[in-house]
């Protein structure tokens, strides 16, 4: 590893702060910046192949039949520059009765105009586990696009977890797209916490389609939007199984002039499944407010504190 | 006696009604003042004016902290300037930790500091710093929170807005003895109340009636004044329909 790499794997992680698990020999991890690996650390039965272009990078990840990764993979994307395009293209392999769970840390510090695209693949084979935790760090002048699209594959009896959390520093703008297809006896579970300010530009799309007997999915959707912040959630679960369940759950705050729209969809095409929906719209009450004020924070930061409570 | 607090000619009415008319208060450094009145007198109207709460920021006269005239600043840079308010009915936030919201205010930030705030006001940080501040609080523990909170911003003068409502016979002990250890601190409490057991903890009182203040004076003298005369009075003070603020 050339210092430079050096220099930029030690400032990346000061800001995820994640400094100790370079010092864990049983933690997996890989890092990279823009479109090149700067370090990584890999565990047996699990398998990174990445191979580097100039406009994207492509990143294969395999977890061996049977493997279990105890301790979460950290997986650190991100770019120290004010701008520029990170886009990449990743296939996650969790191969049967395998698990393993990752967690992305998406680091743009210095954002002015970067636009982070991740095109994404996942199978989780028969029995496999798979969580996926993805944690944005951005400045504070929104000067992020940040792309997640996804389409899931989950074998019979696989169980899928993710969890998308940006609530610190400026949201950009985010459009999440995950559609996933569910054989029998499946679990997906996908959670988004998003707080935005400042003009930020929400748009959370996930759908998951309950294809096989008992197959089960939650999507839970928690949104922020202060200022003149947008966000449109659209989620949709679709059923067309006996004894698959579901339920689409939307949270939406709203502050100043930000306006949050949810649209929960529900598809049901058998008559044994069954699927709830429910959206609930809070607020950040005025005396929330003053009384962190009249303790000394700012409406700003009084704010902040605020959301983060109602997201969590 | 050094002025921690002057308030001068207040005047306040909101809704084409008189609410606070002519009010002139005088706070102490290091002294426990309390400001005694029925139910609608104005008493939380004239706190929330001090403070510069929404609402009450529109009033004639003048506020002075520590000198400085304050009617201008915001709710937050009077509080940096030295002053808070504990609320009558604190309110409450859905998944924000207790522990995190006495940081939020907290002079120092470290978990040593504040579990003590919360052992001072008698909870169990064990028990408690990881809860959050929601409705799953009782009144009293929500009101024992909002002290722990004060204690740990330690500011130089505290309001505080009926501090016995909700509590109990053992809570409220705890809580005379922590106004006792902060007086000891030369900090300074203004307490407001309509409970002769908190004008007792006071060393100068301001009785308040209908929006005006009846008399001024140390508490010895107050007590049976307000025991006496203004416990028993039928008199005009509508209460407020909106509840507790
Ligand atoms: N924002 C308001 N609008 C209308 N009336 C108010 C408002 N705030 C207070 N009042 C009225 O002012 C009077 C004094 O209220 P308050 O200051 O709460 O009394 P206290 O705290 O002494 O019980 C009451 O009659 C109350 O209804
Ligand atoms: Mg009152």
């Amino acid at each position: 590893m050339n210092n430079n790499n050096i220099d930029l794997t030690k400032e990346l992680s000061r800001i995820i702060q994640t400094d100790d698990i370079f010092r864990q020999p049983d933690v997996a991890h890989i890092f990279i910046h823009h479109h090149k690996v700067i370090q990584s650390h890999l565990l047996p039965g699990l398998e990174i192949k990445v191979k580097e272009y100039e406009d994207h990078i492509e990143v294969n990840t395999t977890v061996e039949k049977d493997s279990k990764i105890d301790k979460p993979v950290h997986m650190c994307f991100g770019m120290l520059p004010e701008q520029g395009i990170q886009k990449i293209i990743i296939h996650n392999d969790i191969r049967e009765n395998a698990s393993a769970s990752f967690l992305a840390h998406c680091a743009f510090p210095n954002a002015v105009d970067i636009q982070h695209i991740m095109e994404g693949t996942i199978q989780v084979g028969k029995n496999a586990h798979y969580r996926y935790l993805e944690r944005h760090v951005h400045g504070l002048y929104g000067g992020v696009k940040v792309y997640p699209h996804s389409q899931i594959q989950l074998a019979e009896g696989a169980h899928f977890y993710s969890e998308f959390e940006l609530i610190k520093g400026r949201a950009g703008l985010i459009d999440i797209q995950y559609e996933a297809n569910c054989e029998a006896n499946s679990v997906l579970e996908m959670i988004a916490r998003i707080s935005g300010k400042g003009n930020d530009q929400i748009m959370i799309k996930e759908i998951g389609h309950l294809k096989g007997e008992r197959a089960r999915g939650f999507l839970n959707t928690k949104v922020a939007a202060t200022d003149h912040a947008k966000a449109e959630v659209y989620n949709k679960l679709t059923a067309s199984a006996a004894y698959a369940r579901g339920h689409v759950s939307c949270i939406e705050i709203i502050k100043d002039n930000g306006i949050v729209s949810a649209i929960p969809i529900v598809e049901v095409n058998h008559p044994k499944a069954h699927i709830t929906h429910e959206a609930a719209l809070g607020s950040v009450d005025s005396k929330q407010l003053q009384t962190l004020m009249a303790r000394g924070l700012t409406e700003n930061e009084a704010t902040d504190l605020i959301i983060q409570g109602l997201l969590s | 006696m050094k002025n921690i607090l002057e308030v001068k000619d207040l005047s306040f009415s909101t809704n084409g009604k008189n609410i606070l008319k002519n009010i002139n208060i005088e706070v102490w450094e290091g002294y426990v003042h309390a400001i005694v009145g029925p139910n609608g007198a104005g008493k939380s109207t004239l706190a929330s004016a001090i403070m510069g709460l929404e609402g009450y920021r529109d009033y004639q006269g003048s506020i002075y902290l520590k000198g400085e005239e304050i009617s201008k600043l915001s709710i937050d840079e009077r509080a940096r300037r030295g002053i808070t308010l504990g609320w009558q009915e604190p309110a409450r936030y859905e998944g924000l930790l207790i522990k995190d919201f006495l940081k939020a205010s907290a002079r120092n930030k470290s978990n040593d500091f504040i579990f003590k705030q919360l052992e001072r006001v008698g909870l169990d940080p064990e028990e408690y710093a990881n809860r959050a501040v929601d409705k799953t609080l009782s009144g009293g523990e929500r009101k024992k929170v909002e002290l722990a909170s004060i204690l740990a911003m330690d500011p130089d003068l505290v309001l505080l807005d009926e501090p016995d409502s909700g509590i109990d016979a053992e809570t409220l002990d705890k809580m005379f003895e922590i106004i006792k250890e902060q007086k000891k601190n030369k900090r300074t409490m203004v307490l407001i109340t309509h409970s002769l057991a908190v004008l007792k903890q006071a060393d100068h009182a301001f009785v308040f009636c209908n929006g005006e203040i009846l008399m001024k004076a140390e508490a010895q003298k107050v007590i049976p004044y307000f025991k006496n005369k203004c416990l028993p009075c039928k008199h005009k003070n509508i209460p407020d329909e909106k509840g507790a603020r």
